[in-house]
C-alpha cells in the first residue's frame, strides 16, 4: 500500500440546455426586472483604450446549420495585453462578455477592444487573441476556443504552433471584413471543424 | 495579484462524453476531432471577478425574486446549499454561482418551452449569489418539476437545477446540473447518462439534508461543487512574481 493522495476531482459538467439564457442572460430571455441588467453585456466601457472592433459569426453544427440557442462567453486582455484586474490594466476593460446566437439568424456579434499580445511563462508571447467558451443544448461540456486576427502576426504564437495540420490554424483566425470588423465562424464538427482546446 | 500557477488538466475521462447517440442533439454538436491539449496559459489562469455590489437582496431567493417580494412562488419550498471547492480541497471564496430551473410543474419561463404545464406568475426561475470566505452558498427556491422533452418518444428530465460557476480562472468555468436524491428518472435520463462513470454522475445527486431543513418551512438539499485546481510547486519559473 501507499499513502493516499488526497485530491478531489472536478465536478462533472452537464449541458447548459436550451434555456441557459434564463440563468445567464435573463433580460435577453425576456425575464426583465430580476436583475438590473444582464451580466457581461459589454467587455468594455466608454473610454477603453485601443481599437474598437466588432466580430460577427455563427456556430455551425455538423450539418452546416447555425445554432440558434447557444451562449458564448469571451475573456481577453486589454489593448496592452494586460489581464483585467492586474496591475496597470485598463479600468475601462472588464474583458468579459456574454452573448447569444440570434434566435432567427444564428449570428452573434462581439464588440470589444482588440487585445494586445499576452506574455506567459518562460518568455512565451501569445499573439492577440480572445478566448471563447461555448455552451448550448447538445454540448455536454463547454467548448473552449480562441479568436486570433488575420491582420496580426500570428507566426510565433505558441498555441497555433502546436496545431499539426497547418490548414486547421485558419479555423482560429478571424477574417477582416471592413475597418475594425471581422468574421469568425465556428464549425462544431465536420469539414473545416474548428480547433477546440483542452488547456 | 492572482495566483498564476497552471491549472490541473481536466480529467476528460471523468467528464461527459461529447458524442452520445441517445442524446440526439449531441450527435451533430460534438467535435469529431481531438481537442488540442497543452498547459494552461494566462488566458485560462485569469478570469472575471464579480463583487457583492452586483447582488440584489433577493437574488438568491427564487421563491420571491420574480415578484420582487410581493408574492410567493408555488411549490415545495427548498433550501439548496453547499460549498465550492477546488481539486486541492480549498474553498473557492467570492465566486459567482448562478442557477436556473423549471417551475413546480416542470415549465420554464422561456419562449422555446411549449410544455402545457402552466407558468407560475410568481416564478421566474433564475437566481445568483456569491460564495462567502469558506466557499459557501445558499439559495431558497421551490423543487422543480420533472418534464418531458423531445428526444426519444418518451424521455423525461429528472428534477434538476442548472448551476453555473465561475471560479477565479476562465479555465475553471463550469456549467452542470443538480439532481435530487431518490428521483427514479435520473437512471433513465440520456443527459445524465452522458457521464459514463456512474460514481461521477452520482456526485450530481444532492442528498436530503434534514439537519439544515427547517420545520414547518423548508427541506434542505446539499450540493458541493469542485472546480479545477492549480498545480502547486516551488519549482516553477514565475515571471509574474507569484
Ligand atoms: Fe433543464
Amino acid at each position: 500500500m501507499v499513502q493516499p493522495l488526497e485530491a478531489l476531482v472536478e465536478t462533472p459538467s452537464q449541458t447548459a440546455g436550451p434555456y441557459v439564457h434564463i440563468g445567464c442572460i435573463p433580460s435577453f430571455a425576456g425575464l426583465d426586472g430580476v436583475y438590473p441588467e444582464d451580466l457581461g453585456k459589454s467587455p468594455i466601457s466608454e473610454g477603453a483604450k485601443g481599437e474598437i472592433i466588432s466580430i460577427t459569426g455563427a456556430i455551425l453544427d455538423g450539418t452546416g446549420w447555425a445554432l440558434r440557442d447557444a451562449m458564448i462567453e469571451s475573456w481577453q486582455a486589454d489593448a496592452a495585453g494586460i489581464s483585467p484586474g492586474d496591475d496597470g490594466a485598463d479600468p475601462k476593460v472588464t474583458g468579459f462578455c456574454r452573448f447569444a446566437t440570434d434566435k432567427d439568424s444564428g449570428d452573434f456579434t462581439l464588440r470589444t477592444v482588440k487585445p494586445g499580445p499576452v506574455r506567459g511563462r518562460n518568455g512565451q508571447v501569445f499573439a492577440p487573441h480572445i478566448s471563447l467558451w461555448i455552451v448550448a443544448r447538445g454540448i455536454n461540456i463547454g467548448l473552449n476556443t480562441r479568436i486570433y486576427f488575420d491582420d496580426e502576426d500570428n507566426s510565433a504564437d505558441p498555441l497555433l504552433a502546436r496545431i499539426e495540420q497547418r490548414p486547421r490554424v485558419d479555423t482560429l483566425i478571424a477574417k477582416t471584413t471592413g475597418a475594425g470588423s471581422y468574421r469568425f465562424d465556428i464549425r462544431l464538427q465536420g469539414k473545416g471543424e474548428t480547433v477546440f482546446l483542452d488547456l | 495579484m492572482t495566483d498564476r500557477a497552471a491549472l490541473m488538466p481536466r480529467r476528460r475521462e471523468l467528464q461527459p462524453d461529447p458524442y452520445v447517440p441517445d442524446y440526439k442533439t449531441s450527435v451533430t454538436r460534438s467535435p469529431a476531432l481531438p481537442l488540442l491539449s497543452m498547459e494552461s496559459t494566462p488566458s485560462e489562469e485569469t478570469g472575471p471577478r464579480f463583487g457583492h455590489s452586483l447582488l440584489g437582496p433577493l437574488d438568491n431567493d427564487l421563491i420571491r425574486n420574480f415578484s420582487e417580494g410581493k408574492a410567493l412562488a408555488i411549490g415545495e419550498r427548498i433550501r439548496v446549499h453547499g460549498r465550492v471547492l477546488d481539486e486541492t480541497g480549498r474553498p473557492v471564496p467570492q465566486t459567482l454561482v448562478e442557477i436556473w430551473q423549471a417551475n413546480a410543474g416542470g415549465r420554464y419561463r422561456h419562449i422555446k418551452d411549449t410544455y402545457f404545464a402552466p407558468l407560475d406568475p410568481n416564478f421566474g426561475g433564475c437566481g445568483r449569489t456569491i460564495t462567502d470566505d469558506d466557499g459557501r452558498y445558499e439559495f431558497m427556491t421551490i423543487r422543480p418539476g420533472a418534464y418531458p422533452w423531445p428526444n426519444r418518444a418518451n424521455d423525461w428530465r429528472p428534477m434538476h437545477i442548472h448551476f453555473s460557476v465561475f471560479g477565479h480562472a476562465f479555465g475553471q468555468r463550469l456549467i452542470t446540473q443538480m439532481y435530487f436524491q431518490g428521483d427514479p428518472l435520473i437512471d433513465l435520463c440520456p443527459i445524465a447518462a452522458t457521464i459514463r462513470d456512474r460514481s461521477q454522475l452520482y456526485r450530481l445527486v444532492a442528498p436530503l439534508d434534514m439537519q439544515q431543513s427547517r420545520g414547518m418551512d423548508y427541506l434542505a438539499y446539499r450540493f458541493d461543487i469542485v472546480l479545477r485546481g492549480r498545480r502547486q510547486t516551488m519549482f516553477e519559473n514565475k515571471p509574474e512574481g507569484m
